[in-house]
């Protein structure tokens, strides 16, 4: 008979060391649905080991499609699975080093959480005293210590929430996914749970992939982000480029902008707008441009403006409406000339100057960087 | 507000009042049609068996003792080896109709929305027919001479010139066939219900097909499991139709051996004590499934 403590402290150094993050290479991935439902179009994807990476998009744009693909949950129709570098496209999902955390959570309400915890641990056939100190430890982490004899049914959402997070950290996956897992919660816990797992993936280093239709939840989280809509990827990048440089209209849609305006003529970097002529930063070829209200500067007409020399677009505007927010102030302006009855929105953050009032003359300054093309979808970046 | 409110209260008394009016029919006439006669029934139990079959005093046991095999010319077996096959019998269906429930329910469950009223029909037409009528349609099915007798025949299964009925197996088929709606309509009620993500989780947590269903199906469906089964092997255990026709006098079950006393035997203190044994057994089935039931976990119990 080996000795069980020694067997058990050398099991967990190995634990330890097997914890592991991998990376996930998706190629030409494809999913048909039976009655030709296409969920995703053609995916190509890479996903860094130790990322923290989110699908984000509307229900039905194929996100969780795609995630249960990766679980092994579904079968792509076309293209190719790796991940850690191993092609799994066809391994089935008890045998993927893969955990997922479920939307609905999908506990057993007929075993406590210790059982539940214990589950992934059991059917890979963990011993009983290592299974027992490994549910312990992540019970600890998760905070979920003194729940562990509670049956399921008697635990708040939080709580259930974090055991299925539990019950899929305790296996040590390569990979773990997350199926919008904090959806069924109220804002407060909600908010609280994402500074949670964000700490949790940081801690243990592990390949987080996370479906989300917040899109401010997947800024907030993510080390990138990939747009969905129709089963195509519209744009990956980290939250800063996908806010602040959305690719197409759908992009700069979902991430929640407003002052979006149709390019009636160009020529070079000149554009033709419902509000006036504009300049660009580069020659512009879409045909809509985004001019983020936060990005927009307010000043009174007979003023200086913010910074004389340089070349910006002024445009005369009458202060229509004022939303005042606290911490911000969002004016709504009509053109004074030039434009054709469009509305621009700016957002002035509030920081003790002196407010407009409706009926006010202003001057809108924007930067010419801050004029944002936008292609056609389902042009990736 | 509180319940010493005059106008709540005089409010409560009314509907009160209502509930009890709106009860009285139904509670009168299970009085009347169920509780006297059953009331009548067990004290016959405990009477004397007069010379022309006509229950009376003094009170006696006898009827238990006969029960028990105690008759004129000591002790025979015959009761209680009825009893164990009325057992067996019901036990033996009840395994089976899970078997072929199962599946159905779950094969039902899967298939397209539209589909299901219809295959759920297909299951509960047969039994719009009377029982009797189907017993003697399995009769002509397995008399001597028929095809699957015959095949029964060259497989070696039956002797030759014997058919597939009279036999216990042509009772056990009956029962099955008789009491297959009652499982497959609750299974397909928890079927209906099934959260696959439970499936799903499972799978994702390394369990393999089978224990996958044992750990994220079954739990799901026993409420329905043990409803059917309650259904199934209750009526099962008293049946008397299909030993009656299809087990040719040779497998004999309780149900048979009251109805007899209250026929042909003329002994209704016997038949009377046969009921009440049989009821006895109903109800410690009852608690028996019921415990299995909280034991294994199951949260909305029917039973």
């Amino acid at each position: 008979m080996p000795d069980t403590a020694t067997d058990v402290a050398a099991a967990r150094q190995q634990g330890d060391t097997a914890r592991r993050a991998s990376s996930i290479g998706l190629k030409g991935i494809r999913k048909e649905y039976p009655g030709g439902v296409v969920a995703l179009e053609s995916v190509d994807l890479q996903i860094g080991a130790g990322e923290f990476f989110t699908l984000l998009g509307p229900s039905g744009c194929g996100k969780t499609t795609l995630l249960r693909i990766l679980a092994g949950l579904d079968e792509p129709s076309a293209g190719s699975l790796t991940i850690g570098g191993v092609a799994v496209t066809e391994t089935p999902p008890h045998k993927r080093s893969v955990n997922t955390v479920f939307q609905s959570y999908a506990l057993f309400p007929h075993l406590s959480v210790r059982d539940n915890i214990a589950f992934g641990l059991k059917m890979r056939g963990v011993a009983g005293a290592e299974r027992d100190t490994r549910v312990k430890r992540i019970a600890d982490f998760i905070q979920l210590g003194e729940l562990v004899e509670r049956r399921v049914d008697q635990l708040s959402g939080g709580q259930r929430q974090r055991i299925a997070l539990a019950r899929a950290l305790v296996c040590e996956p390569d990979v773990l996914l997350l199926d919008e897992p904090l959806s069924a919660l109220d804002a407060g816990l909600r908010r609280k749970l994402q500074v949670e797992l964000l700490r949790t993936q940081q801690r243990l280093g592990m390949t987080f992939v996370f479906v989300t239709h917040d899109q401010e939840e997947a800024m907030v989280m993510s080390d990138r982000i990939a747009v969905l809509n129709d089963g195509v990827i519209q744009q990956i990048g980290t939250p800063q480029q996908v806010y602040e440089r959305p690719v197409n209209l759908f992009v700069a849609r979902f991430m929640g902008h407003d002052n979006i305006f149709a390019v009636s003529a160009r020529h070079e970097r000149r554009i033709t707008t419902p509000i006036g002529e504009l300049t660009g930063e580069r020659p512009c070829h879409g045909a809509h441009v985004l001019i983020r209200p936060e990005t927009i500067e307010l000043s009174a007409p007979e003023s200086e403006g913010v910074e004389p020399g340089k070349p910006l677009n002024r445009l005369f505007c009458r202060v229509e409406e004022r939303f005042y927010r606290g911490n911000n102030v969002e004016y709504r302006l009509a053109l004074e000339e030039g434009g054709t009855g469009a509305t621009l929105i700016a957002e002035i953050s509030n920081c003790g100057e002196r407010l407009f009032r409706v009926g006010d003359r202003v001057r809108a300054e924007i930067y010419p960087e801050d004029v944002v093309a936008l292609g056609d979808e389902g042009s990736t970046s | 507000m509180s319940s010493a409110d005059p106008v709540w209260r005089r409010r409560r008394h009314r509907e009160t009042r209502h509930l009890l009016l709106s009860v009285l029919p139904g509670a009168l006439w299970i009085f009347v049609f169920l509780v006297l006669p059953s009331l009548y029934l067990m004290s016959v139990a405990f009477m004397t068996n007069g010379g022309y079959g006509q229950p009376q005093l003094p009170l006696t046991l006898d009827a238990f003792r006969n029960l028990a095999g105690f008759g004129f010319l000591g002790w025979s077996p015959g009761n209680l080896y009825t009893l164990l096959r009325s057992l067996w019998q019901a036990l033996l269906s009840l395994a089976l109709v899970i078997l072929v429930a199962y599946p159905i329910a779950w094969y039902i469950a899967l298939c397209r929305a539209p589909l299901r009223p219809l295959m759920l029909l297909a299951v509960v037409v047969p039994s719009w027919t009377n029982q009797v009528i189907r017993a003697f349609g399995w009769m002509n099915l397995l008399a001597p001479g028929t095809p699957l007798s015959e095949l029964a025949v060259r497989v070696g299964l039956v002797a030759p010139n014997l058919g597939l009925f009279p036999s216990s197996f042509a009772v056990t088929l009956g029962l099955v066939y008789n009491f297959l709606p009652f499982m497959v309509l609750p299974l397909y009620a928890a079927f209906e219900k099934l959260d696959h993500a439970r499936i799903e989780a499972a799978r994702d947590l390394y369990a393999g097909p089978l224990r996958a269903f044992f750990v994220a199906v079954l739990p799901q469906t026993l409420a329905g499991l043990l409803a059917g089964s309650v259904l199934v092997a209750i009526p099962a255990f008293g049946m008397y139709v299909i030993p009656e026709l299809l087990g040719g006098g040779r497998s004999q079950m309780l149900g048979n051996l009251v109805a007899q006393q209250f026929g042909q035997a003329a002994n209704w203190p016997l038949g009377a004590a046969g009921a009440l044994l049989m009821l006895l057994a109903t109800l410690v089935g009852l608690v028996i499934l019921r415990r299995l039931g909280r034991r294994l976990g199951g949260d909305d119990m029917v039973i």
